[in-house]
């Protein structure tokens, strides 16, 4: 097992989480505000080149944050204009995150069908 | 010193005390709860790697994988416990994607199965999904035009 990236995994992905955590409490963004902005910059890190290699460096401590969705989609947006031109532009985001989207939507969706809310203590 | 003198005074110093200590604080618990996150998403993928599966796929199923389990922990509840402890370091990784989607679905399913769970379950996830979409349109786009 490679632990030099487990442990690239765990400050990494510590660090993406560290600094939301300022976000919220400096600038009182809302968890919402938080995740929107965190996606928009994984496509452009991702655009501009920079999230590649984070992603070679910390592996999940890159794509588990929600920064990483936005990598998906800008990764899946060049494969697929790559492969088919034009037509990429708005298949290939959605194609790349497929898996992730239908998983959630569909986990998320049988999860609260089967348990009920707790009482918030 | 009149009253109005005497609250500035004493909430400049809630201000300066209070906030960083506090702030420091939620700061460790979401680097530690958030690597922590992340490890077992490392752990998974390495798990699944040794099946030989493609890179793409490896990290495809590690998410929802993930997603799974983070759907889980907040049915049963736990997820909320761990939030109250972790902060942002819940937030950020998918497992919170998940948590986001479950969360209100659940809370509003008083509401029907169309628009309560339906709908409420898009409440945080969907803008994540509009804008991360229209993002990636848009660099797609310049993609194409630039390559």
């Amino acid at each position: 097992m490679d632990f030099t990236m487990l442990f690239n995994a765990f400050w990494v992905g510590g660090l993406f989480c560290l600094l939301a955590q300022i976000l919220i409490d400096k600038t009182r963004m809302t968890p919402a505000r938080i995740m929107v902005s965190y996606v928009v910059a994984g496509v452009i890190l991702t655009a501009i080149g920079v999230y590649e290699p984070l992603v070679k460096f910390a592996g999940c401590g890159a794509t588990v944050p929600i920064i990483g969705f936005g990598y998906t989609l800008a990764k899946g947006v060049v494969k697929a204009i790559d492969e088919s031109g034009l037509l990429g532009v708005l298949c290939g985001g959605v194609k790349g995150a497929a898996c992730g989207i239908s998983a959630a939507i569909f986990f998320g969706f049988v999860c609260s069908l089967l348990f009920k809310p707790k009482a918030k203590k | 010193m009149d009253v109005k003198a005497r609250e500035k005074k004493y909430s400049k110093l809630v201000k300066k005390k209070s906030p960083s200590s506090e702030l420091f604080k939620d700061m460790c618990r979401a680097f530690v709860v958030g690597g922590l996150i992340c490890v077992v998403g490392q752990l998974l993928s390495f798990y699944i790697e040794s099946f030989g599966l493609k890179k793409e796929d490896v990290s495809s199923i590690t998410s929802s994988l993930l997603i799974l389990i983070g759907a889980l922990l907040t049915g049963l509840g736990w997820y909320d416990n761990i939030a109250r402890y972790g902060k942002a370091g819940t937030l950020v990784p998918i497992t919170g994607f998940a948590n986001s989607i479950v969360s209100p679905a659940m809370e509003y399913k008083t509401e029907g199965y169309i628009l309560g769970v339906g709908a409420k379950m898009f409440i945080i996830a969907g803008p994540v999904l509009v804008y991360g979409i229209s993002a990636s349109v848009i660099y797609g786009v310049v993609y194409y035009f630039m390559k």
